[in-house]
């Protein structure tokens, strides 16, 4: 999957070579890879989108789109305090963040000539990384350094030192398992698409890319979820003891 | 019935290895390992797809019985789903490695 991307040739031709040039530096390739471009034309649209938005919102007269995002809002929020059993508007920045980031990268993928950004095993562990160094540090601003360590040992002083070392691996897997699982979902979905694509006409593969409007959605749902999940697990201590 | 079919199963499972390098050496020694990564592949789907059944049988079964935890037995299902579906993504990330 290392063709050229139209908007991304446009985007590298007419706008990054030229600010290189800048600094003077001219090379004779393409700067941007095609998933970097991506991200930068999603954070782009939605943070105009954003804007948009927010200069429309009304109290008194919602319309159509506000309805629509209060709805996601508010349940990201109720599942965000099921989950971690705090003030869940403290997570929300990331977390909504997080959801329309994906969902927009994900959904990408199914316009012609574009490409999913979330199939690049860098653009998926870039967030899993920022979600691990987020949890650590809310676990360790909740709880203290010794009690957050603490919590790793275990219940039992006679199997501390096993326990240690086993959720200290497992603590670090996380990031791993959260990119490898949403870049293997939106890139082997691309895969079937191109080779599908590559042996019928384009109408065949349409099924699949009904599949993948129902998977981008999941899969960013369930990037989320497992946020809250370690964010929860992180906190909850101090609840405890 | 079942040990008749499993039993074919296996039997056509071992004829297709034992099979597969005859027929890569007839094309050139170095597709035997595509072969094995595609094998290593349906083995991860089969194995998923079980699991993955045996899971929404049981989310369905208990959403049935009691209608009234519908959303939370359809939130645990989805993320059961999406663990048991990272089994298979991780043979998929090893065969795109080693392809």
């Amino acid at each position: 999957m290392h063709h050229e991307f139209f908007v991304s040739t446009i985007f590298n031709r007419y706008i990054v070579n030229p600010i290189a040039g800048l600094f003077g530096y001219h090379p004779h390739h393409d700067i941007l890879p095609a998933h970097v471009v991506m991200v930068i034309l999603i954070f782009l649209g939605l943070t105009l989108f954003s804007f948009f938005v927010r200069s429309r919102l009304s109290v008194d007269k919602p319309g159509g789109l506000q309805q629509t995002l209060e709805l996601i809002s508010n349940g990201i929020l109720g599942l965000t305090e099921d989950m971690t059993g705090v003030d869940p508007r403290r997570f929300f920045p990331l977390l909504g963040a997080l959801f329309f980031y994906i969902l927009c990268g994900n959904l990408l993928g199914l316009f012609p000539g574009f490409m999913s950004p979330t199939s690049n095993l860098n653009a998926t562990a870039s967030m899993a990384i920022m979600v691990f160094f987020y949890y650590n540090y809310v676990g360790f601003k909740a709880n203290g350094f010794v009690k957050y360590m603490a919590h790793f040992a275990g219940p039992s002083l006679l199997i501390a030192p096993l326990m240690f070392v086993i959720e200290i691996i497992s603590h670090c897997a996380r990031p791993f398992s959260l990119s490898v699982r949403l870049f293997g979902n939106i890139y082997a979905e691309e895969l079937i698409i191109g080779s599908l694509n590559s042996m019928f006409p384009f109408l065949i593969a349409l099924p699949v890319m009904a599949i993948g409007l129902f998977a981008s959605t999941i899969q960013a749902f369930i990037f989320i979820v497992l946020t809250m999940v370690y964010l929860g697990g992180a906190v909850e201590h101090s609840d405890h003891d | 019935m079942i040990r008749k079919i499993g039993f074919f199963a296996i039997a056509i499972m071992i004829l297709s290895l034992v099979a597969m390098p005859v027929y890569a050496q007839g094309e050139g020694t170095s597709n035997i390992e595509i072969h094995y990564l595609a094998i290593a592949m349906g083995i991860a789907a089969a194995g998923c797809g079980i699991a993955q059944s045996i899971a929404v049988a049981n989310g369905c079964q208990g959403a049935s019985r009691n209608p009234g935890a519908t959303d939370t037995i359809r939130f645990f299902v989805i993320l059961g789903l999406a663990f048991i579906e990272f089994l298979a993504l991780l043979t998929f990330v090893v065969v795109l490695m080693l392809q």
